[in-house]
């Protein structure tokens, strides 16, 4: 399959006054053409911050500090910021989870679509008006027309969330990053807004990279996961593998935490907490939480490599742990 | 489709203001003040500015009900001879669109400067500590300063051409540091907002973040400083004119008025001064009361008890 997204030894760092921090460390990624990837780990993993830093788009004091975002053949974590400028929003557009905090309040809905096109390409009100409009009816908001005169309060939750996806829609873009789509709204309206991402992925051919730490929303729409722990992919593999066959201990620590049909079960959890970035152990990042751990997980990192299973993982007893 | 002024009828804005009888009688009497300063050429009764309507014989003439009094001068006359109700009105016009053009002024600046050290965060640091520099001056100085060189660049004769943008421009670069840091602070805790950061991801410049995204979000701030700074303004002019560095006695604004009638005080001829003082009072009295009922109406967060 052809790559649409090559991540390749990506880190971020974030320079705080004790010193850099390292976010993401190392993660290698890549998503083919109108592949859909779910990017799961748990708060703090660096989930957000590898979605921001594809787009370059990291606040201070953070940045890219080593490693290459490849998308379509050219590095772009390279570009400077007015060329970058010109990818954001029309190559790769992004998605939040609040859709009540994404929209400017004072502007109409119309407004805010037409300035995103205008950004990008040089076109008439009147061109600009029929796009929006094509791509409102095609997210399910009726009576497009009327509602592009509209103010972002005037509308509920799950549709604004669609009016967000309608503007990452707007530009055709070849990826969308969807950081947390459904977080912020309730359990139907989620399913609708899932629906609608997948449909139009899949009509629109469109690569779609879900940050999400709900791994039924990721089985559900996803075709490969990245389980991702303290800055590092841990496990990558395709969504049916990771979910009935999990090979690291940490993956089937969330999938163990997932709760079951069977009544009168205790949730299981993992014991303990993620290691604070600035206080990394040596070796293995999971190993203190780890119930299957060796000596050598204490003073070594486990390298990520191929399963037998297919994908990769991170880890030294592969799966063996799993029975 | 409802028309505008339907809109406007059933607005929660009309309904506040309609409620609240402070904000419609300060509404109603600066309309009155206003209306009748802008209109002073129709309806005053005498030309203060055509001398030769001007009879000294007519000076200090006590208001209409006093004895000595004439209705043709209801309010007296001052020590030229003008009458006072026609000085007056043309006084607060003067004094009205020096407050306004301040401001104005005050506002183009202070919102051009909050707006980039708020958001381009290198200029911060320069730009603000020019607003301190600035601020650490008084308004008073930097006018008497300006003025006093002015007069004597133009000449006193000329100085009465260019007194009204001179005023305004003085008042206005004096004090234009409250605006910038009242904008920089709401465009510090705008620019953390999400639809920031969503407008930057969908690839919008800086400047069209800045212009169209984050300054509409930061006009209600805008609105209610400018109501209380207009105030401020014509009240920093008629200090000015008081201390004789503002509008000269052939063109007077309610400040001068209050000058000129201050010497003639004790001896008796107290229109001179009273009158353009309540006036002036009033003027302030009432913009500041509606700009405290807009700051109200526009921070639902505050309720007052």
């Amino acid at each position: 399959m052809e790559h649409l997204l090559d991540i390749k030894n990506l880190s971020v760092e974030f320079a705080l006054r004790s010193g850099n921090v390292r976010a993401v460390r190392d993660v290698s990624l890549s998503l083919g053409k109108g592949e859909r990837l779910g990017l799961v780990g748990e708060s703090g993993a660096g989930k957000s911050v590898l979605g921001f830093s594809i787009i370059n788009l990291i606040s201070k004091p953070g940045f890219i500090s080593g490693g290459e975002v490849i998308f379509q053949g050219d590095d772009i974590s390279k570009y400077p910021y007015e060329k970058m400028r010109r990818i954001r929003g029309n190559r790769i557009s992004m998605i939040f989870q609040d859709p009540m905090m994404t929209l400017n309040p004072v502007l109409t809905v119309g407004t805010q679509m037409k300035e995103t096109l205008r950004a990008h390409m040089n076109i008439s009100d009147k061109e600009a008006t029929a796009i929006c409009i094509d791509k409102l009816k095609k997210v399910y908001i009726p009576s497009p027309e009327k509602r592009l005169e509209q103010y972002p309060h005037e509308f509920s939750g799950g549709m604004r969330q669609r009016i967000v996806v309608a503007i990452s829609l707007l530009t055709n873009p070849n990826l969308i990053i969807a950081d947390e789509p459904t977080t912020a709204l309730d359990v139907t309206i989620q399913a609708e807004i899932m629906d609608l991402l997948l449909e139009l992925c899949e009509t629109e051919n469109m690569g779609l990279m879900l940050i999400t730490h709900d791994l039924a929303v990721v089985s559900e729409v996803t075709q490969r996961i990245a389980v991702l722990y303290a800055g590092r992919v841990v496990e990558v593999g395709p969504t049916r593998r990771i979910i009935e066959n999990p090979q690291h201990p940490y993956t089937q620590g969330l999938i163990k935490a997932l709760p079951q049909s069977a009544h009168g079960n205790r949730l299981n959890q993992i014991p303990g907490m993620m290691p604070s970035l600035q206080d990394m152990p040596e070796g293995c990042p999971f190993c203190p939480r780890c119930e299957h751990r060796k000596d050598r997980c204490a003073t070594q990192t486990p390298p990520l490599r191929p399963t037998e299973a297919g994908g990769f993982v991170a880890c030294f007893m592969e799966g063996a742990c799993n029975e | 489709m409802r028309s505008k002024w339907q809109r406007f009828k059933e607005s929660y804005f009309l309904y506040s203001f309609l409620r609240d009888p402070i904000a419609y009688i300060s509404f109603g009497i600066l309309l009155v003040l206003v209306v009748s300063a802008f209109g002073a050429p129709i309806i005053a009764p005498h030309d203060p500015y055509n001398p030769t309507t001007i009879d000294i014989m007519d000076a200090e003439m006590p208001p209409a009900w006093y004895d000595g009094g004439s209705t043709e001068f209801l309010l007296g006359t001052d020590a030229q001879g003008r009458d006072m109700l026609s000085t007056m009105l043309y006084g607060m016009r003067v004094s009205i669109i020096i407050g306004l053009g301040a401001v104005a002024l005050q506002a183009v600046i202070g919102i051009v400067v909050g707006l980039l050290s708020g958001y381009v965060r290198k200029l911060d640091n320069i730009l603000m500590r020019i607003a301190d520099v600035q601020l650490s001056f008084s308004t008073y100085m930097v006018a008497i300063f300006i003025g006093a060189i002015f007069q004597t660049v133009f000449g006193v004769g000329n100085y009465a051409k260019v007194a009204i943008p001179l005023l305004i421009i003085i008042i206005g670069l004096a004090e234009w540091p409250q605006y910038a840091r009242t904008i920089r602070a709401n465009v510090l805790a705008e620019r953390k907002k999400e639809y920031v950061e969503a407008a930057r991801i969908i690839g919008l410049s800086k400047k069209r973040i800045m212009w169209r995204h984050i300054l509409p979000n930061t006009l209600s701030p805008i609105l209610v400083i400018s109501t209380v700074q207009v105030a401020n303004a014509i009240m920093s002019e008629a200090a000015l004119s008081f201390l004789g560095l503002g509008m000269p006695v052939t063109r007077p604004s309610l400040g001068s008025l209050i000058t000129a009638g201050f010497e003639y005080i004790f001896s008796g001829a107290w229109w001179i001064t009273i009158f353009p003082g309540i006036i002036l009072v009033a003027l302030i009295l009432v913009i500041n009361l509606l700009g405290d009922w807009l700051r109200d109406y526009l921070n639902p967060k505050l309720y007052k008890g």
